[in-house]
């Protein structure tokens, strides 16, 4: 089972199981980082579960969608890394993903 | 001077099981007044993913939040409920047995005989970005909506956004303000192309400026705004001067005045009975995602159960002197009068 670090705001580090084919905002979720609202439950909807894709995981993570972009615009402190938790798939390729937690995600 | 509106059963909140309490209520007679923040019915259906698919409201195998919105608003056509929409309630008494008196933000008071909160996710109100030190500016110079345009006339204005909230503000009040300036984090919009064409011939006109960044850092006295720091994307700094600025991030919901009526909450979320989802309140009931018991799960389906048991309770408040019989709208020739069918 891939493994995923969550780092928060306040520097909390959370390595954590995360399994395949489900996204890495439900694994937060399953695993009470409470910095990942997800307001919306996973629709690409609210940009409440936004995280910032550790630089040298951002190339294997990839780049949002037209559509996710459209959304981080409504989040804040917006990276060239940051990516919505409910759009990353968690696949084999991303054992050992690190991605950091905001300390506001608008609410 | 408010108005006082009286009814039977007033719900808090018009998303899809708000909605659905009008039909049950309905069904036994029971007039319903829906109360709600957003100016349209649907709730987060229709705020959040209106064009998104739902797959597990029994019997539909696939419908958008905006067509359940649709069908809902004609499955309560027959109830005629009057809907109260870009209001928020923001009081509640008990003045006795079944007996309510409701304030809402439009300056609206009423008098019913039960609540019904059906509020979700607690009422949506706009996103407030997290510069610090923002708060003192709040609703002096710088505000999340617009009342009254002359309000900006000859201000050099930031506006600060992508969608058609900040696009449409752009173009209504350029024409009045001294200077306006958009700022987006990337140069494409969202919004309607229409206002986006807009949007660029008035940059190009040298009418208007638009910048791409995020707002770092605010300067300004006593409440008064006087420039920010926008951070661009290659990490350049540059300062705007201003008199107001209006950012548009879209909304996120708070659970807001809900958590000053004297109810006990859990998480931010109202126990109830599972007889009847009634608060320790009598006659004060809370359905969908807003209630909490043992076993809940925050589906639509869930929360259209909870309206079916809540009227029934409703009712005893409603018609203390009547027996309820229970009927089917497939048999029922009374039902089918009241839903028009028969």
């Amino acid at each position: 089972m891939p493994k995923i670090t969550f780092i928060e705001h306040d520097n909390t580090v959370h390595t954590v199981d995360a399994e395949l084919n489900s996204t890495v905002m439900e694994t937060a979720l399953r695993n009470g980082i409470a910095s990942i609202v997800a307001e919306c439950g996973g629709g690409c909807s609210c940009a409440t579960c936004l995280v910032h894709v550790d630089e040298a995981w951002s190339p294997i993570v990839g780049q949002p969608s037209a559509e996710e972009d459209e959304m981080l615009d409504g989040a804040f402190e917006v990276k060239p890394t940051s990516r919505l938790a409910c759009q990353i798939k968690v696949t084999e390729a991303l054992d050992g993903l690190i991605v950091r937690t905001p300390s506001y995600q608008g609410r | 001077m408010s108005e006082t509106i009286k009814t039977d059963v007033l719900i808090i909140g018009a998303g899809p099981v708000g909605l659905f309490a009008v039909f049950e209520l309905g069904l036994l007679d029971i007039k319903a007044h829906l109360v709600d923040i957003l100016d349209k019915a649907g709730g987060q259906c229709a705020e959040l993913y209106p064009e998104k698919p739902i797959y597990d409201i029994p019997g539909i195998p696939y419908i958008t939040g905006h067509g359940l919105t649709d069908a809902l608003m004609q499955q309560i056509k027959p109830f005629n409920p009057t809907l109260h929409l870009g209001e928020m309630v923001t009081t509640l008494e008990k003045l006795g047995d079944a007996h309510f008196r409701v304030g809402t933000t439009g300056d609206k008071i009423f008098e019913t005989k039960c609540v019904v909160i059906a509020a979700g996710g607690g009422s949506f109100q706009p996103k407030r970005p997290p510069i610090a030190g923002i708060e003192p500016y709040e609703q002096k110079s710088v505000f999340y909506a617009v009342r009254k345009i002359d309000a900006f006339r000859d201000k050099r204005l930031l506006i600060v956004g992508g969608g058609d909230s900040a696009l449409d503000w752009t173009l209504n009040l350029q024409p009045v303000a001294k200077r306006l300036t958009l700022l987006h984090r990337r140069d494409e919009f969202r919004g309607a192309p229409d206002s986006v064409n807009k949007m660029r011939a008035l940059v190009a006109e040298g009418k208007m400026d638009l910048k791409i960044g995020q707002v770092s850092a605010l300067e300004g006295a006593d409440g008064a705004l006087s420039a920010v720091t926008v951070k661009g994307n290659d990490g350049s700094a540059a300062r705007v001067e201003l008199d107001a600025m209006l950012p548009f991030f879209g909304l996120t919901m708070k659970l807001g005045p809900v958590a000053d009526w004297g109810l006990k909450l859990e998480d931010e979320l109202i126990p109830v009975d599972t007889a009847a989802f009634e608060t320790s309140v009598p006659g004060l009931f809370a359905i969908g995602d807003i209630n909490t018991y043992p076993g809940k799960l925050k589906l639509i389906l869930s929360g259209f159960h909870e309206a079916a048991l809540m009227a029934q309770k409703a009712y005893h408040y409603v018609y203390p002197e009547k027996r309820l019989v229970f009927q089917y709208t497939t048999s029922s020739t009374s039902l089918q009068k009241k839903l028009g069918v028969a």
